[in-house]
């Protein structure tokens, strides 16, 4: 490779633009300049760039990037986008604030707007627990069916919502189902016979235990919550045991070790987190999936 | 003065003449057409004004739906997905018919260029129609060609900068216009006017103008020609369809050859003449700049202004019209034969009565039924197949549609009794702009009962009242009592029927069951 360079530049025969001196195995390297318009738009490019420095943030410092002189930030913006959007939705809330759950259902613009709504805090919030479709898993109940442990209608949906299951809300529902096994209130034949009786209750088979003594059992511990007959007591949160569904399994291991050392799920207060028109609009979603027990709504 | 004498010899050379042709890509040659006068000159004004009428008025007509939809005649409503066209609506699941329109248009190309050859080029392009509208305004403040030609050669001068000035102004308002009544296609035209003028419309609306006003000054004011010839595809595709017996803009080289500049001259020394006299008018008036002479080119547009300056000086020079015509490939090479003889040299005399007097009768003509033949006929048989099945397609389209989806998490329920639910999303879709009440069941699943969230359902069937030109988003539950069941899923149909007109529509959908209830 051979390189020179002169004062008076070599002209090309062929095209008469000058070269710039390189040459390599005696290929010859023209000086071509670049376009006009090229030029231009890189200048352009620059004089852009320069103001764009200097109105908005732009170079990066120890901790955060120079402001810019309009002061515009995308968090600003996006601020500004939410509140616009709730300002928006804001004639849907207070109507949801002013509303109870019976006006809410009842009328289908507001209905269908709190459930909307709900569905997108449930998706946030609740499914960890109870599932994107809100079907539940073993100790997690499932809000699509229509069994209720403390009632089915909208406002007993919202009251569960706003103050939690065993929470440390004041109003919370508390309910305590003894362990009659740990505590030695029940010895273990005892409660062996009580488990084959609950599950004739909901029509299954028991492989072992004494059916008959187990309804002597029924009757003296478990009648005062679970009722005479397991249909339950939605007022304590005793489950309906005579229906087809389980919380957690309709096995009859399951059932002697909930007897025995019983496990009670916790469900948070989400009035405190959330605020009294999101909980309304959750129970409006949940109250949607078709499982509720309220008067069915106008058409 | 002789006849000949008087035809002005002009001053023309083509741009793409072959002595001319040189790299594949040259800086362009300006080209100042000359205003041509004729039977064809007529036709392009009237389509010029049809096409630009349609284009500017079109979206002004106001059409009457009723209270629920636009009055606007043709809408393309983009917010609310429908494509309003007189009486019918396009929802977006029936763009098929959009896309059958384009087919039309397609095979009506074909068909067109088969017969006429590239007769959209030459007439209806919007390239061409805003050329020519361009055009006018630069002869109007310019003058024609020879003036125009002048006043690029002067010098700058107050003179020439007012007539400058205002040339681009008139090309600038109609370029705004231009971009200005594309916008009106997309929303109610009275309200966005207003809107455009007191800056509330939609940004994208100033955008849209501005890109148009900017192609339309740009291609209709500046590049012009470079457009058809550099930057359009259609020339190339449509020259392929193109057989011998379609008619294209032809030099009759058969009765044009040998040419002459001085006819008179010629014929006095016994030499054969043909009746060209080389008077580039045909060049000159040309907007593409080019010479028919040289024959067929890839740069032609086919819109005959070459025909009307010819046959302006047949007249003066006492000859028949038609040096230059439409005329098929077949004609052209049957009359070539004829005046070639046997030989290489085009003899007058083989396709004149003595040489100079009239055609003789064995010379071919223009005859319509060249234009009937299968391939036209078939273009014809499909493009017309294709407009019957839209129009009977149109004319029993359903007005209400349904569709189903399962929810699928979870796929079932199961109730307090022991019985099965499963949940579906149903939507419905009156397609018509009046409200309609809806009765929805179920087929297929007897002892199914349905329930819908939030609504009333009479003896196993709920009525839903759907507002006009809209989807309803319904959530049906359908429960079946506990039961021994053998299947895993059973296949059902969900009904919509309209109670006012019996319109129905079917939907079929699946009921899930768990696996171990069949035990």
């Amino acid at each position: 490779m051979a390189s020179e360079k002169t004062a008076d530049r070599e002209i090309d025969e062929l095209t008469g633009t000058p070269t710039t001196g390189h040459s390599w195995d005696g290929i010859k390297e023209l000086d071509t300049p670049m376009p006009r318009w090229w030029l231009w738009t890189f200048y352009g490019c620059i004089l852009f760039a320069i103001v764009y420095v200097v109105l908005y943030p732009a170079i990066p410092m120890a901790t955060r990037a120079t402001s810019g002189v309009l002061g515009w930030s995308s968090r600003a913006e996006v601020r500004t986008e939410i509140a616009e959007a709730q300002a928006a939705q804001s004639v849907f809330g207070d109507k949801i604030a002013a509303a109870s759950m019976d006006q809410i259902v009842a009328n289908p613009d507001l209905f269908q707007f709190a459930a909307r709504a709900g569905r997108s805090a449930f998706l946030v919030n609740c499914v960890q627990c109870h599932g994107a479709g809100a079907q539940g898993s073993v100790g997690f109940p499932n809000l699509q069916d229509d069994d209720w442990l403390w009632g089915g209608t909208p406002e007993q949906i919202r009251t569960t919502i706003a103050h939690g299951i065993r929470s440390d809300d004041p109003d919370t529902h508390v309910s305590q189902m003894p362990a009659f096994g740990h505590d030695g209130i029940l010895k273990s034949d005892q409660i062996v016979n009580v488990s084959a009786y609950v599950m004739t209750l909901s029509g299954l088979t028991p492989r072992f235990g004494i059916t008959a003594e187990g309804q002597t059992v029924f009757a003296d511990n478990c009648a005062s919550c679970h009722g005479v007959d397991g249909a339950g007591n939605k007022d304590v949160g005793a489950p309906s045991l005579k229906d087809a569904i389980w919380l957690r399994s309709s096995d009859q291991n399951a059932i002697i070790a909930q007897i025995t050392n019983p496990k009670m799920g916790i469900m948070p207060a989400w009035e405190p987190r959330l605020g009294p028109v999101a909980v309304k609009e959750l129970a409006a979603y949940v109250y949607s999936l078709g499982g509720g027990t309220a008067p069915p709504a106008t058409n | 003065m002789s006849l000949q004498d008087s035809v002005e010899r002009l001053n023309a050379e083509a741009v793409n003449s072959a002595d001319r042709r040189g790299p594949l890509f040259a800086a362009r040659t300006k080209i100042h057409p000359k205003r041509a006068e004729g039977a064809f000159r007529r036709l392009k004004w009237i389509i010029m004004a049809v096409t630009l009428a349609i284009y500017y008025v079109t979206p002004w007509i106001r059409f009457d739906r009723g209270p629920n939809s636009p009055d606007q005649a043709v809408l393309i409503d983009l917010a609310s997905r429908r494509f309003y066209f007189f009486f019918i609506e396009i929802w977006p699941q029936e763009f098929f018919y959009v896309a059958g329109l384009l087919i039309m248009a397609g095979l009506g190309l074909f068909l067109i260029t088969s017969v006429a050859g590239r007769v959209w080029c030459g007439y209806t392009c919007p390239q061409t129609v805003w050329v020519d509208l361009f055009l006018v305004v630069e002869r109007f403040f310019e003058g024609d060609r020879n003036k125009r030609i002048a006043l690029d050669k002067a010098p700058m001068s107050a003179d020439k900068f007012v007539k400058r000035a205002s040339k681009y102004t008139v090309w600038l308002f109609i370029a705004v216009a231009t971009g200005g009544a594309w916008i009106f296609y997309f929303a109610d035209a009275p309200t966005l006017l207003k809107e455009v003028f007191t800056l509330q419309a939609a940004p994208v609306a100033y955008m849209t103008v501005a890109i148009l006003t900017a192609t339309t000054f740009i291609f209709g004011g500046f590049m012009r020609e470079q457009v058809c010839t550099y930057m359009c595809p259609w020339p190339r595709i449509q020259a392929a369809m193109l057989d011998e017996q379609s008619l294209t803009v032809t030099y009759n080289d058969w009765r044009g050859e040998p040419r002459s500049r001085h006819q008179k001259r010629a014929l006095a020394a016994g030499e054969s003449v043909g009746d060209c006299v080389d008077c580039n008018a045909c060049v000159a008036v040309c907007p593409m700049g080019i010479d028919i002479r040289d024959g067929q080119q890839m740069e032609c547009i086919t819109c005959a202004l070459c025909i009307d300056a010819c046959d302006g000086v047949m007249d003066k020079i006492g000859r028949e019209h038609g040096l230059i015509s439409y005329t098929t490939l077949a004609d052209y090479d049957a009359n070539m034969a004829l005046a070639r003889g046997d030989g290489v040299t085009i003899d007058p005399a083989r396709v004149r009565e003595g040489g100079t007097g009239p055609l003789k009768p064995g010379v071919a003509h223009f005859n319509w039924r060249h234009l009937v033949r299968l391939r036209t006929l078939i273009y014809l048989a499909l493009w017309s197949a294709i407009g019957v099945a839209m129009i009977v397609s149109l004319a029993t389209r359903p007005r209400l549609e349904s569709s189903v989806l399962h929810d699928r998490n979870p796929l079932y329920v199961r109730l307090a009794d022991g019985g099965i639910r499963n949940a579906y999303t149903v939507k419905l879709a009156n397609m018509e702009n009046t409200p309609r009440n809806i009765q929805l069941r179920i087929e297929g699943l007897p002892d199914g009962i349905i329930a819908l969230p939030g609504r009333i359902v009479a003896g196993n069937e709920a009525t839903i009242t759907l507002p006009p030109d809209q989807v309803e988003t319904l959530r049906l539950l359908v429960s079946l009592p506990a039961q021994p069941v053998t299947r895993e899923r059973i296949d059902f149909t969900i009904v919509a029927t309209d109670a006012a007109s019996g319109e129905t529509s079917h939907s079929s959908a699946v009921f899930e069951l768990p696996k171990e209830n069949g035990r």
